[in-house]
């Protein structure tokens, strides 16, 4: 086994079938996940009745944040400012409308994004299988990347994708957009790959290498079917990161359409209209739980893969 | 004819970051096509280490050795052995059927041939029914019989199976080593078959071959004159016990009968 996937996974767990829970659960999950933004709602109107309005003090030190109305709005005001126009201005697009057009903006340039990072982690995950010293050559540089802020990177993307001109061929903004969300998303990508395709037991591979069978022949058959249950965590925790990503970028690139731009104009607005940044924020979490259960409809039609699925 | 597998002087060594561990040293044997050979002996006696040097699982470090004539490598290539873990090793991802068509598959051959030889091997195993069926809806023994087919699978002249019941309970492991014997009088190959059961050993083999550890040698090789034909009526019989104590003679280096006395 490698360093890597004993340092960032935890044990993997014994085989145990999944399938039998699948269906008749889903209905509940989607029930749990409603009473848990519910619960959300009621916990943040708990703190504003709990907590005075000026914070908690200890001291001279503030240990609870303000909870006046023009710092936690009430949950019934930010829906309320959601249904209203976007400014006074007439003609304006509903709050709704204006975030709608936007998620759909960032969440198109998240899926391009988390797809090339998606892509490149595999192709880079069996690289790292193929040769162990590959392995031992990247994982570093693999780790390394993550931690450079994506606000140092937003700016050189964007300078060299400018540069770019293959015939009719531009570089748009929102490709650079999408780059720097692959770059976040390749990395679960990247790591559940490989542990993946390292998790075939040595009776397995023996098999394989028994039948002489060739390097892409036990790629195809062995593991890559034996990844499915590692690959899908991993490409859902991608779409997540692929839109924090894209969102960051949106922002550090100065990209209009999205909803990271959405989140800096509103935020403006704080002092005014207090809802209307939170609408923002909101819309942003909802959509990374969006791309995520986008893509973990991918594994629906894998369900004889899932026989023990890394959750 | 052409020994199924043949081994003079075969020598193993591992080397760790402890030291040089000497595994096998100056290992004489041949195993005739078509003879059934246990290899027994106490753990680290190497025995497992002579079959995956058999299987060029691994390669050995000196001596040499052969497989119906060739190197292990082209006989492994050329899929000359079939080989069965004492993991079962099914994919569980595949059927039953899919598990047994696994190396044919891989050889490419066409879905109707497999798909019939598939189901040859199912009814020689017992396991018709469960063709349809996950690994993970069998029972152990079930896991092993079709590891058991699908190393039978291309009709292989030589079989290597490493403890392939170990895992397996008391009643489960006779019944398997009735059908083994039975399913390899069938198919006609040579069986090089490892494992730490005396009674096993010497129900399955024509020859029983006793290996010492620290380093693996051969230190008796026991010919079982039993007959072909072996049915669970052998296991009471007194001609059965006198080479199970043959073999137990052979693995203690001294007579145990006058000790065996005493603690009765």
């Amino acid at each position: 086994m490698t360093d890597l996937a004993t340092t960032l996974a935890p044990e993997r767990t014994a085989p145990v079938p999944v399938r039998p829970r699948e269906r008749s659960t889903a209905r509940r999950r989607i029930l749990v996940g409603v009473l848990a933004v519910l619960l959300l709602a009621a916990l943040w109107e708990l703190v504003k009745v709990v907590v005075p309005d000026a914070g908690g003090h200890l001291g001279e030190a503030s240990v609870l944040p303000r909870t006046d109305d023009l710092a936690m709005p009430h949950v019934w005001d930010i829906v309320e400012r959601v249904l209203q126009p976007e400014t006074s201005a007439t003609g304006s697009p509903t709050v709704l409308g204006a975030m709608l057009s936007a998620c759909w903006f960032t969440l198109r340039v998240a899926l391009a994004g988390w797809l090339v990072g998606s892509v490149g982690g595999l192709l880079l995950a069996a690289l790292m299988q193929r040769w162990q010293l590959a392995e031992h050559a990247l994982v570093p540089w693999v780790v390394l990347s993550q931690t450079v802020p994506l606000i140092a990177l937003a700016p050189l993307v964007v300078g060299w994708g400018g540069r770019i001109h293959i015939g009719a061929f531009e570089w748009q903004r929102w490709m650079s957009v999408a780059l720097i969300a692959s770059y976040l998303a390749f990395f679960p990508v990247t790591i559940g790959a490989l542990r993946g395709f390292q998790s075939p037991p040595a009776a397995q591979v023996e098999l394989f290498r028994a039948q002489a069978a060739t390097w892409n022949r036990t790629m195809l058959s062995l593991r890559l079917p034996a990844s499915v249950p590692y690959l899908l965590p991993a490409l859902r925790l991608g779409a997540a990161t692929a839109v924090v990503g894209a969102i960051v970028a949106e922002v550090s690139t100065g990209t209009k359409g999205g909803i990271g731009r959405l989140i800096i104009s509103y935020a403006q607005s704080a002092s005014g209209d207090p809802a209307k940044p939170w609408a923002a924020i909101a819309a942003a979490a909802l959509l990374g739980l969006l791309a995520a259960g986008l893509v973990s409809l991918l594994g629906l039609g894998l369900g004889r893969y899932r026989y023990a699925e890394v959750r | 004819m052409t020994n199924a597998v043949e081994a003079r002087g075969v020598g193993k060594v591992f080397s760790s970051r402890s030291g040089e561990v000497s595994a096998l040293e100056g290992i004489d044997l041949h195993v005739a096509a078509g003879e059934f050979v246990s290899l027994i002996g106490p753990s680290g006696c190497g025995k497992s280490t002579l079959l995956r040097l058999i299987a060029d699982l691994d390669t050995p470090t000196t001596g040499e050795l052969t497989v119906f004539g060739k190197t292990p490598q082209q006989a492994r290539e050329a899929q000359d052995y079939g080989i069965a873990f004492q993991q079962a090793g099914l994919l569980p991802w595949r059927t039953v059927t899919a598990n047994v068509e696994l190396p044919l598959e891989l050889h490419g051959v066409g879905k109707g041939e497999r798909a019939v030889r598939a189901k040859e091997l199912l009814s020689l195993v017992g396991l018709d029914e469960f063709a349809g069926h996950f690994p993970h809806q069998l029972s152990g023994g079930m896991q092993q019989r079709v590891a058991i087919a699908r190393s039978l699978a291309e009709r292989p002249s030589l079989l290597l199976m490493d403890e392939p019941f170990g895992a397996l309970d008391e009643m489960t492991r006779e019944r398997m080593q009735t059908e083994l014997v039975r399913i390899c009088a069938e198919s006609g190959a040579a069986v090089v078959f490892v494992t730490h059961s005396i009674p096993e050993a010497v129900f399955l083999s024509q020859r029983v071959v006793v290996m010492s550890p620290r380093p693996g040698r051969i230190s008796a090789v026991v010919p079982i004159t039993l007959g072909d034909v072996r049915g669970e009526g052998l296991r009471e019989d007194a001609s059965f016990f006198a080479a199970v104590t043959a073999v137990r003679e052979a693995l203690h280096g001294t007579p145990v009968t006058a000790r065996g006395v005493d603690l009765r």
